[in-house]
């Protein structure tokens, strides 16, 4: 399959890399990228643990072509702390206990702090409209529900 | 003041045991950088891919694979009788890939390995296998009666642990028996006797992480595996048996787990991968399962019939209990067996009954293989226990909570085994009343909606760990230059937040500051100290008890050298804030530092050196069980709880909302409240989603209709309840550490039976089989109408 050559920008960080016209965004973060932080755990779209921001908004990545993301920015979970600086979500996370196992972590990180940039006084529906469509086995949701709640109020304070 | 488990006294406040902190992996977590099984990538390393069988039960004629061979990349395909080896954790029943014959949809066939998963994905579709189909058995019942298909014909020649009882020439892969007092006079002794039957569909552990596994069959003979295992040392043992290389020559790491729930206890995929690596030229292999294959493939919990019979007086003593459990096992039952056997020996729940009689009943079948989940055995047998009651009480006339609370099992009274309640045994109707009061039982919420009703119901539980008697626990406490520490002890971190709460306790113990203590947070079989199994919700109190042991051999070598050091004797000594003291004498001390790697005179001399402590645990007196009666002293601990809620019921369509989920679990000590809480609610969810929506779909011929995260719902963030309270209780039990008993799996137990419960007081009608969904409800609600 012939390759092609795309660009974009990735957690801040200009890349260029040529890809095959049928790999996922998926593929292009964990494999290509090595960014181990964005998980998989089905690849049709069901449980939303890939998810990334791409262009400021959440996609599932294991369900867009790599090629499409040519000229765009996407963010992952790797690029949420800043300079060592954990992230007001991240931070609320580790305070509910919204982490147990770990492996659903970044993509309700990612769907949390878009929710919360966008909307910084989300109300607990919203939240939960927001990561309906993330699965986690191990929380119970609530904790993670608290935590994106509780990481808004930092954004406002601060 | 509080006692500790030796019967000694805590004189001054504890300073991290009972706080909520934050979880010590959890920066890691919220990074991206914890390392997963999946995110390993070795050089020279190669892909599989499985073939998976199309037939539930069929011989296998023949299997062609050139046409697999020739695909560019492909190194090497397997076959079942490339490896001529069986695996079992109690029953040695599993092959590898399957040989001869194929006994479920599913089961894995063949195995491609290549240069990348493209090639093996490929080349595996070109695989050609002839399959002659044999009959099938797809339930249990069937696989009881004479004459049934054999799933395996050659049970008798099968190895097997002892505690076990498979019975040659039928599907039994283990028969428990338990016979407890009179049965006769029991039920002669009854004024009322109730008979049901209950059911429960197999289910999956939906980790979010699938299995995953890298093997390295090295040419010097050494083995190393990586993979997301709960029970590293137990991988090493099994393999080391079945394949017979010696324990010291294979290596197991276990990053962090993305999820276990028991689905990645004993041993799964690992054989096949190391075999693998050795006919592929001895490069390492990796196999991780999509999730297609992780719905057929990987080992699910088992289904569950039940058929119980009891005999109460009127006015509500449970006189007599005549139970029989069937669990389909599916294809293997290598783990599962004790599945059946821990119901078996819990089989009451947690009721004081004195006549029962008990058969549990481990049984194949031409289903995917059953394995350990979260709680097994007791989540299916107190889903037709807690149902049993509650239909017990409603014909008695008897309150559903006072009819519990009155056949209670308090300290002093027998369990099923003829065990004598510990007096420091947690307080199975202290939890029963906490959620009554919560739920404010008895109230009745109206609805504004006429089709819509409201209702409460209940439902207790009971476990112990379902372990062996000798598994063992063990901790080492090294200490640094510098007076750091590093904990490393054998428990798998598969979300559960065990490690936080032996990092507390070391803490505690070595009066040093949580910050300066780090728990390797990987494992590795040449470096971690022995755990048998991070299962059966074990592992805090015996490795907190191994914990605390390794912290006093640790303090016991730091004050043989102060003592020296200070010239005072060692019992006029004490440990803390970082230092050694001489008690009344705060100007006469020495930094840990300068102790814990040998202390350094001015001259050079120099005495003692590197300190390690180390520290074992294994359960008390634990017995094996009487073959036919099942008496004997199974537990190294009950935990004992109450789960309730508030449900709306939409008469119309059968839909049901959980409003509410109360909690309560007597865990002794909670040393930290945060995870504790975080198990109750994480495993309570968890309850609800596998009691309302989950269950494997057959056709009729075996194949799973719904192999998807579609199609197979569990819960979401817009499912949980609005409210969910847990209730934390402390009885203390004075061998656990500070008193603590475990939780994780208790958390999940009998959610299903108290939504059931709250159905049947909302409508009089009984559902006995789970799932719970608007469908079978809507249906149940109908047949009655
Ligand atoms: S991996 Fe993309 S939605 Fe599941
Ligand atoms: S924390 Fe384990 S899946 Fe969410």
């Amino acid at each position: 399959m012939s390759r092609r050559k795309i660009r974009f920008k990735i957690n801040g960080v200009e890349k260029t890399v040529e890809v095959e016209p049928n790999k996922t965004l998926l593929w292009l973060i964990r494999e290509e990228l090595k960014l181990k932080g964005t998980k998989k755990a089905c690849e049709r779209g069901d449980c939303g643990l890939c998810t990334v921001l791409l262009n400021g908004e959440p996609v599932k990545s294991c369900l867009v072509l790599a090629v499409e993301v040519d000229g765009s920015d996407i963010l992952t979970v790797e690029g949420l702390a800043k300079n060592g600086e954990l992230a007001p979500i991240q931070r609320a996370f580790i305070e509910h206990g919204a982490t147990q196992c770990g492996f659903c972590t970044p993509a309700f990180l990612i769907v949390g702090h878009w929710l919360i940039n966008r909307n910084p006084n989300p109300s607990r529906e919203e939240v939960v409209e927001a990561i309906n469509g993330l699965l986690c086995r191990c929380t119970g949701y609530k904790p993670i529900i608290d935590a994106i709640l509780e990481a808004a109020k930092y954004m406002r304070r601060t | 003041m509080f006692v500790n488990h030796e019967g000694g006294h805590y004189l001054e406040a504890l300073k991290y045991v009972g706080k909520s902190i934050t979880r010590i992996d959890a920066v890691e977590k919220v990074l991206g950088i914890a390392e997963y099984a999946s995110d390993i990538e070795l050089p020279g390393m190669l892909y599989a891919k499985l073939l998976l069988s199309p037939y539930a039960h069929a011989k296998i004629i023949s299997i062609n694979y050139e046409k697999a061979l020739r695909v560019p990349g492909v190194v090497s395909v397997a076959v079942g009788d490339d490896f001529p080896f069986r695996v079992g954790l109690y029953v040695n029943d599993r092959n590898i890939l399957a040989r001869k014959k194929v006994r479920w949809v599913g089961e894995p066939v063949a195995a491609v390995v290549a240069e990348d998963l493209e090639a093996a994905e490929e080349a595996v579709e070109l695989i050609e296998v002839e399959y002659e189909p044999l009959p099938a058995v797809l339930d249990v019942r069937e696989a009881l009666k004479p004459g049934a298909p054999l799933v395996h014909e050659e049970l008798g020649e099968y190895a097997h642990s002892p505690a076990f009882n498979p019975i040659a020439g039928t599907n039994i892969a283990n028969r428990f028996t338990l016979k407890k007092g009179n049965i006769v006079e029991g039920f002669n002794k009854s004024e009322v006797v109730v008979e049901n039957e209950f059911y429960m569909p197999q289910v999956s552990h939906v980790q979010m992480e699938t299995h995953v596994c890298i093997g390295h069959y090295m040419a010097d003979g050494n083995i190393k595996i990586w993979t997301s295992a709960q029970s590293p040392f137990t991988v090493r043992y099994i393999l080391s048996h079945s394949i017979g290389v010696p324990l010291h020559r294979i290596s197991v790491y276990v990053p962090y787990v993305g999820g276990g729930f028991g689905g990645k206890a004993g041993i799964n995929f690992e054989p096949l991968v190391v075999l693998l690596s050795k006919k592929a030229g001895y490069r390492p292999v990796k196999l991780e399962l999509t999730r297609e294959e992780h719905f057929l493939a990987a080992p699910l919990r088992q289904g569950f019939y039940a058929k119980i019979k009891t005999g109460v007086t009127k006015d509500g003593k449970i006189m007599a209990e005549k139970i029989f459990y069937a669990f389909d096992a599916g294809a293997y039952a290598d783990y599962g067996v004790n599945v059946a056997r821990a119901a078996g020996y819990s089989c009451t729940g947690p009721y004081y009954v004195p006549n029962i009689e008990a058969e549990s009943l481990a049984v194949y079948t031409n289903h995917q293989w059953g394995t350990a989940f979260r709680g097994f055995g007791h989540f299916e047998f107190l889903w037709a226990i807690e149902r049993q009651m509650e239909i017990v009480a409603s014909k008695l006339g008897i309150d559903p909570v006072e009819f519990r609370l009155k056949n209670a099992l308090l300290p002093g009274l027998t369990t099923a085994t003829g065990e004598v309640l510990r007096e420091d045994a947690g307080r199975v109707d202290q939890c029963i009343e906490a959620v009554a009061k919560e739920l404010r039982w008895g109230e009745l919420t109206p609805t504004n909606d006429p089709k819509k009703v409201r209702a409460k119901g209940i439902a207790a539980l009971w476990k112990a760990p379902a372990m062996p008697p000798n598994a063992a626990s063990s901790a080492i406490i090294k200490f640094n230059e510098d007076g750091t520490v590093l904990l490393s002890v054998g428990v798998t971190e598969i979300g559960q937040g065990t490690v936080t709460s032996l990092a507390q306790i070391a803490a505690e113990e070595l009066g040093v500051p949580i910050e300066k203590i780090r728990v390797v947070p990987f494992r590795h079989t040449d470096l971690t100290p022995y755990s048998w199994q991070t299962v059966a919700s074990r592992n805090l109190f015996m490795e907190g008890r191994a914990v605390i042991r390794a912290a006093r051999d640790a303090k016991e070598q730091i004050l043989e050298i102060a003592s020296q050091v200070l010239r005072a004797p060692k019992d006029d000594l004490i440990i803390k804030d970082e230092k050694v003291w001489v008690k009344g004498r705060p100007e006469w001390s020495l930094h840990l530092k300068d102790i814990v790697a040998g202390y350094v005179y001015p001259n050079g001399n120099t005495i003692g050196g590197p300190i390690i402590g180390r520290g074992y645990f294994v359960g008390t007196r634990l017995s094996y069980l009487d073959p036919e009666t099942g008496q004997g002293y199974p537990a190294l601990k009950w935990t004992f709880g109450a789960q309730g809620v508030e449900i709306e019921l939409d008469l119309e369509t059968g839909e049901v909302k959980v409003l509410k989920l109360v909690s309560a679990f007597d865990v002794g000590k909670a040393i930290n409240p945060m995870l504790v809480i975080g198990q109750i609610i994480g495993g309570g969810i968890q309850s609800l989603s596998l009691g309302m929506w989950e269950q494997y779909v057959y056709d009729d011929k075996g194949r799973m209709l719904n192999p998807n995260l579609t199609d197979y719902k569990i819960a979401r963030a817009g499912d949980i309840p609005e409210e969910i309270i847990p209730i934390i209780i402390e009885n203390p039990q004075s061998d656990g550490p500070y008193g603590a008993r475990g939780v994780a799996e208790l958390s999940m137990l009998s959610v299903p039976a108290a939504i059931a419960n709250a159905i049947f007081h909302a409508t009089g009608v009984n559902i006995n089989d789970l799932p719970l969904t608007y469908e079978n409800i809507w249906k149940a609600l109908n047949k009655k109408r």
